[in-house]
């Protein structure tokens, strides 16, 4: 009954999403103010609607209806209950129900928190969610129906949730990754209804900015969830694999980045204001390619268990309709847009407008490496071709190596024109000096690799001049901790997102150039030296978990004679699904990660086993977590809401 | 309206990403098959029996009747998903099954066809998944209608569902067992 409540829900949900899309559009072509207004009560009651149909869905995992036939799928009995709930987006059906759900829960937001937008505008932009909302429902419906029942032969028990997903990571890291993806849509809307509107103002830049900066940190912090899950529940090792659906993710994360600064320029100067829109566009664009690539199976990776041939037409038309209409009123409306003052070449809108070039650059890159065997394959007819690593490290590292060292002196840029700011003497000094505190370090702790001085170099050069501007702010002042308070939080969030890549830069690059790896075969009693770590393999025993039994071995860690941990891999194999999973095992630590993963038996006794010694790897996820941290303190800055108070009460204002 | 060229180019990158896309789903069709495996005989091979380890199978095991190969695994979902049609098939129909375990654990194999029953007459150990590679599968499930003479006459990439032994398998079946 719960059930079928869900599934009436979600057809009720389309039926307002089709409404939200159509009336307050014709509110706003035929000029009527009341229906202009109905957006709002309507996506309350969609965000309800969709919220009902996706509790229903829960409890039907929660209460083990295996009648309904994606329950019967993705779950078991013995599946523990924080599973259960996580299984609700575990396979195709609900984690669209799911994606649906955070797209309709920001249009409730956009409708809440845009009281200060004008009415036509607010209409516009739900009016474009609302269509959005609608090819998702509808979508969900026709094709990927998860309250479908087997009735009246329903089996006994469920197939079980894939192992792989049986995890923590697995709980948090869709909700984020997907809010990340969907809110993409809100300045994609805002952008598109800018267009529509044809009224090309700036204005439109500064209602985007906090929501492109929520839904880039949430995105941010999914993509960082995913590689820190990828490393620790794979069992390979590995933090990042430039695997399709990877690539998916961080390719709209590299265009919202470049959204996030050149929403600056536009809203501060009213500088590459088509430009701005574009990348608004391409952002949620980018959002939806990656939906297609991982639904569809076009692409094969990792990440197969998400694929199904079946429903990609839908997406790919879907695709076509939603970016083919917005790029077609971008041609035709865009030019409109330009205009905005001047700047020199050594400004902070030139630097800006670099690090764009430079972003979307690397995007490309990124896209091609995605796409690049699945063209070859068009032409060659048939051959398959696989683009790996070695691509990605001769094609996207250098792009991305220009961006860093544009970054360290952006700081100091200024709008319009940079007269004094660069100070080329003090930056000399400053690149020259983080080269040899890095290269004294890298002497004493472990060994000189010139490209590895040569990278941690530029990311305390780019340190060293965020730590030298916040001193300029202060040098002046007299109260300095009053003066440092208050430093707009817009301020601090650029400081921290620019750490937090200073971060992950470090770890990145020694996790690359200082990683020891072994793949061994072991039999308990045997040790293995790396470095200063001993790796003794103590036993093997059979464990029993809920919904599998596993063999599990034991690895005394010692270094220099004093034991630092024992670690405990798992070989699991899940009763109900029959599926073997490698659980790893490992030793976090700042400035090094132990890990110990079981391959195979080989013989009586012996295991195949890999040991990992990472170091600095969990500095690549704590920058993340920092990067995302500073984009959300960019919106829980007060500017951000006193601009658009004055706003109300003066009425739009002219750029100078 | 006078537009600016210029604005058109992300709608021309647009719609040849587009293109390509839609090519590769053209390219993953369910029905795409490369046509030289049609009408070519089963690829030859030398593989263990699931149940039996110590007994060798070749090529000459498919051949002698009309029969149906299916690919299958324990991590693949979709392989539950048809699994009680090919119970229904194995018992019912007058066709027999043989199954390619690929890429599989032997051990967890035998323990998911005790568990939800075993449509085949007998399994290949395809472990390494060279035979795989050589029938050019995709991936798990996919099936394969293979004549006495051990020729390749028919695959299909996907479950196997009611409605496709219906629609599908069974009309293929039911022409090459007519003589001519």
């Amino acid at each position: 009954m719960i059930v079928e409540l869900g599934h009436f829900s979600l057809i009720l949900a389309l039926g307002l999403a089709t409404s939200l899309t159509l009336l307050p559009a014709w509110g706003v072509q035929t000029r009527n103010l009341t229906l202009m207004n109905t957006g709002n009560s309507i996506a309350a009651g969609l965000f309800v609607f969709l919220l009902v149909s996706f509790i229903s869905l829960g409890y039907a995992f929660s209460t083990d209806d295996f009648s309904v036939n994606y329950v019967a799928r993705n779950s078991n009995t013995a599946l523990p209950d924080h599973y259960k709930l996580s299984a609700v987006w575990g396979a195709h059906e609900g984690s669209f129900l799911l994606w649906t759900l955070v797209l309709t829960t920001w249009t409730f937001a956009v409708a809440m928190f845009s009281q200060q937008l004008t009415v036509d505008m607010r209409a516009r932009v739900l009016s474009i969610l609302g269509g959005l909302a609608t090819g998702f429902i509808l979508f969900l419906l026709l094709t990927s129906n998860p309250f479908e029942r087997s009735l009246p032969v329903y089996p006994a028990e469920g197939a079980d949730l894939n192992p792989v997903l049986q995890d923590f990571g697995l709980i948090v890291h869709p909700p984020l990754l997907y809010s990340g993806y969907v809110g993409f849509a809100v300045p994609f809307a805002f952008a598109v209804a800018t267009l529509w509107s044809g009224r090309l103002d700036t204005a439109w830049a500064r209602w985007s900015r906090p929501w492109t900066n929520i839904a880039w940190a949430f995105l941010t912090v999914g993509i960082t969830l995913g590689s820190w899950w990828a490393y620790y529940e794979l069992g390979w090792g590995g933090w990042w694999f430039w695997d399709a659906v990877e690539n998916a993710s961080f390719m709209p994360w590299l265009v919202g980045t470049a959204l996030i600064h050149s929403l600056a320029s536009t809203e501060k100067r009213g500088v590459f204001r088509s430009w701005t829109v574009l990348l608004a566009i391409s952002a949620f664009s980018l959002s939806l390619l990656g939906g297609f690539l991982v639904r569809s199976g076009v692409l094969t990776s990792v990440h197969a268990f998400a694929q199904d041939p079946e429903r990609g037409m839908y997406i790919l038309v879907f695709l076509v309709i939603v970016i083919g209409s917005s790029l077609t009123l971008y041609a035709i409306r865009a030019q409109g847009i330009r205009g905005g003052a001047g700047f020199t070449w050594t400004s902070r809108e030139a630097l800006l407008l670099v690090n764009n070039l430079l972003l979307v650059v690397a995007t490309g890159t990124v896209l091609l490496g995605t796409l690049y065997p699945l063209a070859y394959e068009a032409f060659t007819g048939g051959d398959k071709l696989s683009v790996g690593p070695p691509y990605f490290a001769a094609v996207f590292v250098p792009v991305v190596m220009v961006l860093f060292i544009m970054m360290a002196p952006s700081p100091h840029s200024r709008w319009k024109n940079t007269a004094e700011g660069f100070k080329l003497r003090r930056q000399a000094v400053y690149l020259l000096s983080s080269m040899v505190f890095v290269s004294i370090l890298s002497l004493v702790f472990a060994e000189f690799i010139p490209v590895v001085v040569l990278i941690t170099g530029i990311a305390f050069w780019i340190a060293l001049n965020l730590a030298d501007d916040l001193w300029g702010k202060l040098k002046y002042k007299r109260k300095k901790i009053q003066a440092l308070v208050r430093q707009p939080l817009a301020y601090y969030g650029m400081c921290l997102g620019h750490t937090g890549i200073v971060v992950s830069i470090i770890g990145v690059c020694c996790t690359v150039y200082f990683s020891t790896e072994n793949d061994v075969r072991m039999e308990p009693g045997e040790k293995l030296t790396m470095g200063e770590y001993e790796f003794s393999f103590q036993n093997m025993k059979k464990v029993t978990g809920p919904n599998y039994m596993a063999d599990q071995g034991e690895f005394l860690v010692t270094a220099g004679g004093r034991p630092v941990i024992t670690l405990y891999p798992e070989k699991r194999v899940y009763s109900a699904s029959g599926s073997v999973m490698t659980e790893a095992d490992m030793d976090p630590g700042i400035f090094r990660d132990l890990y110990v993963a079981l391959g195979e038996p080989i013989g009586e006794q012996a295991w195949a086993v890999r040991i990992h010694v990472k170091p600095f790897v969990r500095w690549i996820w704590f920058g993340g977590l920092l990067i995302a941290m500073g984009g959300i303190l960019a919106v829980v800055d007060k500017r951000y809401r006193s601009r658009r108070l004055r706003e109300v009460t003066e009425g739009v204002p002219s750029e100078p | 309206m006078m537009m600016n060229r210029k604005l058109l180019v992300p709608l021309l990158v647009f719609a040849l990403l587009m293109m390509l896309l839609a090519f590769g789903f053209s390219l993953r069709d369910p029905h795409y098959l490369p046509s030289e495996l049609i009408d070519r005989p089963f690829p030859a091979f030398a593989l263990a029996d699931l149940h039996w380890p110590d007994r060798e199978l070749t090529e000459d095991a498919v051949r002698g009747n009309i029969s149906l190969v299916n690919i299958w695994a324990t991590w693949c979902p979709n392989c539950l998903v048809e699994h009680p049609e090919l119970m229904r098939i194995s018992s019912e129909e007058d066709i027999p099954l043989i199954g390619v375990n690929y890429n599989d654990e032997s051990a967890a194999a035998r323990a998911w066809l005790n568990r939800y029953g075993n449509p085949y007459e007998f399994s290949i150990v395809d472990d390494a998944g060279r035979l795989a590679i050589d029938l050019g599968v995709y991936g798990a499930p996919e099936t394969f209608i293979v004549d006495s003479n051990g020729v390749i006459r028919y695959r299909h990439v996907g479950p196997v569902t009611r409605e496709v032994w219906g629609e599908i398998l069974s009309p293929v079946i039911k022409q090459i067992g007519t003589p001519g």
